[in-house]
């Protein structure tokens, strides 16, 4: 069965991709589905087996690299956080393939789009079911694969290129730290497995090595590389400039990809690494503070976004920096309750968005839609259950995993502890804010959309419709009904997949927090929501006014619009110099310059002139003859001094002179 | 007769009949595709039927060259040399199959020297005699010469000939030197012989340099390389595919073969030299294929700089970077092929190298698009690729050695991603370009057959490399010991 779940896409992917002529598109589409279905299925079963029975299985199916001391399996290993992302996965993946069919209908490229998206779930499965580092990077480079062909579906769009690429080349930055954490295991434990990293990490806590001939401590460097791995799959501040453009791609790839699964790899990847993060206070310190600064920063390029996909991109950023600085604070499986909460609210969030943008005829921009809640309900409901969930509204998903990352952080009597939390809080703040300004500007503003748009209107077709019921159904209710499961004290739930120093375990401290300090992130939720109803649906004016009027103001607004300029400097700083040095120095100055001159330019050049000079000895005047017959006897007679230094000395100077003699 | 000779002599005796028979053109064709096709399953069977464990060289055949002499040309195979055999014995038929409708002038003289090109290539390989080795490795210089200076495309053809030809004479000349000086000690070019001999530290950091020179030169490494970008551009597509596929390699196969275990201590010694001249060529020419508007000339770039991932893997001096520089020269001999068959069903349509003429494909072309793809993600070293396998051993063995170099390596994985799917995103994405509305025709049945096999090897290398690696753990463990 467990092998059956890791193939089931891959076989949709194969059916679909090569032989979506013979099925026709729905048919290639129906059967990619069912495939994806199937393997959710199995998910269920063995999220059942292994999380709830606690029955860890591990199968080993052929080796792929055994060299030396490396031994990696083509393997499926599944525990309980496995287990959890497992379902996450098929079920986002089953329920966007089933959108899909819908939504991409008349794209004579149907069959492809589906058959990326299996691919995708098959790379994805392989990246979480890994039982070693290894086989954890072919999913982890595999999905940023998989993304890149997605975003760039829609080829014939120049933006959707360069997002896909710019995807990719980041992302690859990413996988450089956590292929250089890779080299380090292979050079400190001889190993790439989990089993013998992490029994062994304990042992080397502590302990130094040169990395770069600098002397650093070993755990703390590999944590900053896995970090830095992290980041570029997770959008972490720094390497999150891809995500936000990833829109470009088709809307349930956003959702799938961009939204529930791919970027959740990172906060995955540190969570299953808690045996090495735990033991390098320092990487728990840098985690957590770049998780803190994403969820910041993140949330407040988010509040002043008018692209619809984009404010929701922002949001993810913004969530996945919650993730991040919950593990930084030791609580990896907060996060990953978080993780999976947040799988479904944004899920529903970016199809719902995607029903909205088929309505009315493709159109995004925040400032030229608005009043669709009258003309699109069942899409308003869906999406204002994602929004209450995702703000945290008190007993939807979000509630339970986002006030408890708030919590937990304010119990963790430390500075990181404390600036997490206000970070946190006032990233909840700009969260509530600007998911009401979406809502406010969507649905409930006034209409600034073309007449022709509102007329063509229509509300979400049959598979859209059963894809985002399931969703919103677990955007109000997974996070009540797994709270105990996976946060209450004591749970045996997670068993040996996570790993806490002990002194870190603050569950105690988050219970008996005081209850005012509790309540601290609702109060600002609601003030979020109250300033951004009095501000965008009451009085627009003002704020324009305000906006238009204030200079200080229209420089922050410009700073936040422009994404705290992170593109620019990237772009004119790092893209435009390599590029540069690419062209004008490697290629013109060195290649066609210098190692042409030293090379085939400079012989072509010297020789000819050389070789005239010396036909110019042969002049056939009888004196010019006598005058070498005498250096050449000279020289025979000279011959002897060869063998003695001085001698050799000698004659390399009288060559020398009748050298310079003759030109 | 042995299974070696068969090897080796049934291209010569193939070619020689297509001189004197006179067949029809599309006789000839055939005959020459059999006669590069037969030795392709000899080779594999003597590839299979290697023993694992036996470190001695297999399938022995002995000739004296000089009777009374005591001088004997040793031709064998052993783990190492036996899969470039086979990658010989595939990839000569191809190219003669890349080039079935294109080359209308001088049809049997092509097929002549493709025929001949495979016959030296294979003994070049299985050779364990050094002069022989020289002599043969000068040799396939001759049918490459022509092939570019005669089928090439353009004018500039005779120049990027004599750039070949020369840049890699230069490098001989030092080598032929340090053969005379190898000869004047030890009195034998055996390989055994050599191997069981010492130098003088002095003479073998000399005889490193003529070495260095004569393979850095042929692999290329950085300053020297020059002549590989104006060959491939100009050179027929079969052309470009036997150069990045075998005769790069030619320079790896002779470090690993020679130069490790004959001057260990010089390369001790140079192993620093090595390490930043393979660095400046994975920046340098990384850097430079982001601007390159020629797709031969992109590919050309990228070439080398997978090959300062080789160098670095040969002098990483651990089994993991000796295993996988060798099966990167496997991969990177499979993928970069199948990079120029590309380009040339491109050229062959459209007769345009230029990346700005081209966009769009993969709306008219999706097979093309997606085989294309599939080279192009195998070129960046995506896991489950034949290069991944390589580069990512190559990089954990640097690692183990040197760190810094590897961290600095490591960013080539960067560029690398950001040259390949550059190119792929002009050609195949974005809007349709005029130029595609030529000939509107996705690949034939020819073009898919070459392509399938490439696909499946680099996936086949990818994912369950086991075959291939295990039969180069002994070789190259004894390379090890006597080198390191």
């Amino acid at each position: 069965m467990y092998l059956c779940l890791f193939l089931f896409p891959f076989f949709g992917f194969l059916v679909s991709g090569s032989f979506g002529r013979l099925f026709g598109k729905q048919g290639a589409a129906f059967i990619a589905t069912f495939c994806v279905c199937c393997s959710c299925l199995c998910s269920f079963v063995a999220f059942y087996e292994v999380g709830l029975t606690s029955c860890p299985v591990t199968l080993s199916l052929f080796p792929w690299i055994c060299v030396d001391v490396v031994e990696s399996f083509w393997s499926i290993s599944v525990d309980s956080l496995t287990a959890v992302m497992l379902v996450v996965i098929t079920t986002i993946s089953s329920l966007v393939h089933v959108y899909s069919i819908s939504y991409i209908k008349d794209d004579p490229f149907l069959a492809r789009f589906i058959s990326y998206l299996s691919l995708f779930t098959f790379l994805m499965l392989s990246l979480v079911l890994a039982d070693n580092y290894l086989q954890l990077f072919f999913g982890w480079e595999g999905v940023g694969l998989a993304s890149f062909l997605l975003i760039s579906f829609w080829s014939s769009r120049l933006q959707a290129c360069k997002a896909a690429t710019k995807a990719i080349i980041i992302n690859r930055v990413g996988d450089v730290g956590l292929a250089l954490a890779l080299f380090c295991f292979i050079l400190i434990f001889g190993s790439v497995e989990y089993s013998t990293i992490f029994s062994c990490s304990s042992k080397v806590a502590f302990c130094t090595f040169l990395f770069c001939q600098f002397k650093v401590d070993i755990l703390s460097c590999i944590g900053v590389l896995l970090l830095i791995g992290a980041s570029g799959k997770s959008a972490q501040i720094g390497l999150h400039t891809w995500l936000p453009d990833a829109i470009e791609g088709p809307t349930p790839v956003s959702a799938l990809i961009h939204a529930a699964t791919m970027v959740t790899a990172g906060v995955f990847v540190l969570a299953r690494s808690s045996p090495i993060l735990e033991f390098s206070p320092v990487v728990l310190f840098f985690v957590s503070l770049v998780g803190a600064f994403t969820a910041f920063f993140a949330a407040t390029t988010g509040l002043v976004q008018n692209d619809l996909k984009r404010v929701i991109a922002y949001s993810t950023c913004s969530q996945l920096g919650y993730m991040v600085f919950a593990s930084g604070l030791s609580q990896y499986a907060l996060g990953v309750f978080h993780l999976s909460n947040h799988a479904f609210f944004k899920a529903l969030l970016f199809l719902g968005a995607g029903c909205i943008i088929h309505a009315i005829k493709d159109e995004q921009d925040l400032r030229r839609i608005g009043g669709l809640a009258y003309l699109l309900p069942f899409t308003y409901s869906f999406i204002l259950v994602g929004s209450l969930a995702l703000v945290g509204f008190p007993f939807l998903t979000g509630f339970y995993s986002k006030d408890a990352i708030l919590e937990f952080s304010l119990s963790n009597f430390s500075v990181t502890g404390g600036l997490c939390h206000w970070f946190g809080v006032i990233s909840a703040l700009f969260t509530s804010f600007y998911s009401f300004r979406l809502l406010v500007l969507g649905f409930l503003g006034y209409p600034n959309g073309f007449k022709s748009f509102y007329k063509n209107c229509h509300e979400a077709p049959l598979f859209i419709a059963v894809s985002l019921i399931p969703l919103g159904l677990g955007s109000l209710f997974i996070g009540f009904f797994c709270r105990e499961l996976f946060l209450g004290a004591g749970t045996p739930f997670w068993a040996n997949s996570i790993f806490i120093y002990p002194v870190r375990e603050s569950i105690i401290e988050a219970e008996c927090a005081p209850v005012i300090l509790k309540q601290i992130p609702l109060f600002f939720t609601v003030m979020g929501a109250a300033v951004s109803f009095s501000f965008i649906y009451h009085n627009p004016i003002i704020t324009y006014r305000f906006l238009f009027f204030n200079q200080m103001f229209r420089v922050f607004y410009t700073f936040l619009n422009q994404r705290w300029l992170f593109d620019r400097v990237y772009n004119e700083s790092f893209a435009k110099a390599f590029l540069f040095f690419g062209h004008a120095i490697s290629f013109r100055i060195v290649d066609k310059g210098a190692l042409e001159i030293l090379g085939p330019f400079g012989i072509v050049f010297i020789f000819p002139g050389l070789s005239k000079q010396l036909i110019s000895l042969q002049s056939g005047r009888v004196y010019h003859n006598v005058l070498f017959i005498v250096y050449g006897l000279g020289f025979l007679l000279c011959s002897p001094l060869f063998y003695s230094s001085n001698g050799c000395f000698f004659l390399i100077s009288v060559g020398c002179w009748i050298v310079f003699r003759v030109f | 007769m042995s299974w070696l000779e068969i090897l080796i002599l049934f291209p010569f005796i193939t070619s020689f009949s297509l001189l004197i028979i006179s067949f029809t053109e599309a006789q000839k064709k055939l005959v020459a595709l059999w006669g590069a096709l037969v030795p392709l399953p000899i080779s594999l069977f003597a590839w299979v039927g290697l023993d694992h464990a036996n470190f001695q060289l297999q399938n022995i055949i002995c000739y004296s060259v000089l009777p009374g002499t005591n001088s004997e040309v040793v031709l064998g195979l052993d783990g190492l040399s036996a899969p470039l055999v086979s990658l010989t014995c595939f990839l000569c038929p191809l190219c003669i199959l890349a080039g079935w409708q294109v080359i209308r002038v001088g049809v049997t003289e092509y097929l002549v020297s493709w025929l001949l090109l495979e016959g030296l290539l294979v003994a070049v390989f299985t050779t364990f005699d050094l002069l022989v080795f020289y002599i043969l490795f000068e040799a396939t210089l001759i049918p490459i010469f022509v092939m570019i200076g005669i089928w090439g495309s353009r004018l500039r053809k005779v120049k990027a000939a004599y750039q070949l030809f020369l840049y890699t004479l230069f490098g001989s000349v030092f080598m032929l030197l340090a053969l005379l000086l190898i000869f004047a000690q030890v009195g034998s070019f055996d390989y055994g012989v050599l191997i069981a001999s010492n130098f003088s530290i002095e003479r073998q950091l000399l005889l490193f340099l003529s070495f260095f020179l004569a393979f850095g030169i042929k692999i290329p490494m950085v300053p020297i390389h020059l002549w590989l970008p104006e060959a491939h551009v100009e050179a027929p597509t079969g052309g470009s595919v036997i150069l990045a596929g075998i005769l790069l390699k030619l320079g790896g196969y002779g470090f690993l073969r020679y130069t490790l275990p004959l001057f260990s201590e010089a390369v001790l010694f140079y192993t620093p030299l090595v390490h930043t001249v393979s660095l400046l060529g994975i920046l340098y020419a990384s850097f430079t294929t982001l601007r390159q508007i020629d797709m031969k000339k992109a590919i050309a770039y990228s070439s080398i700089a997978h090959i300062g991932v080789v160098t670095l893997g040969i002098f990483s001096g651990n089994l993991m970077g000796l295993v996988g520089s060798c099966v990167l020269i496997l991969g990177h001999g499979v993928v970069s092929p199948g990079l120029f068959l590309c380009i040339g069903v491109l050229y062959d349509r459209y007769k345009t190298r230029l990346v700005r003429y081209y966009g769009g494909l993969a709306q008219v072309m999706p097979l093309f698009s997606a085989v294309f793809l599939f080279f192009s993600i195998a070129n960046l070293g995506l896991p489950g690729t034949a290069n991944f396998v390589g580069e990512f051993l190559c990089f954990s063995g640097c690692f183990q050695s040197n760190n810094s170099a590897a961290v600095l390596a490591c960013s080539g994985m960067i560029s690398s991603a950001a040259y390949s799917l550059w190119l792929f995103c002009r050609i195949s994405f974005g809007t349709l370009k005029t130029v595609s509305f030529l000939q509107v025709a996705d690949l034939n049945r020819r073009e898919f057959f070459m392509f399938a096999p490439l696909v499946f090897i680099t996936l086949w290398v990818g994912f369950y490399p086991k075959p291939v690696i295990s039969l180069l753990f002994v070789p190259l463990s004894c390379i090890l010991e006597l080198g390191f």
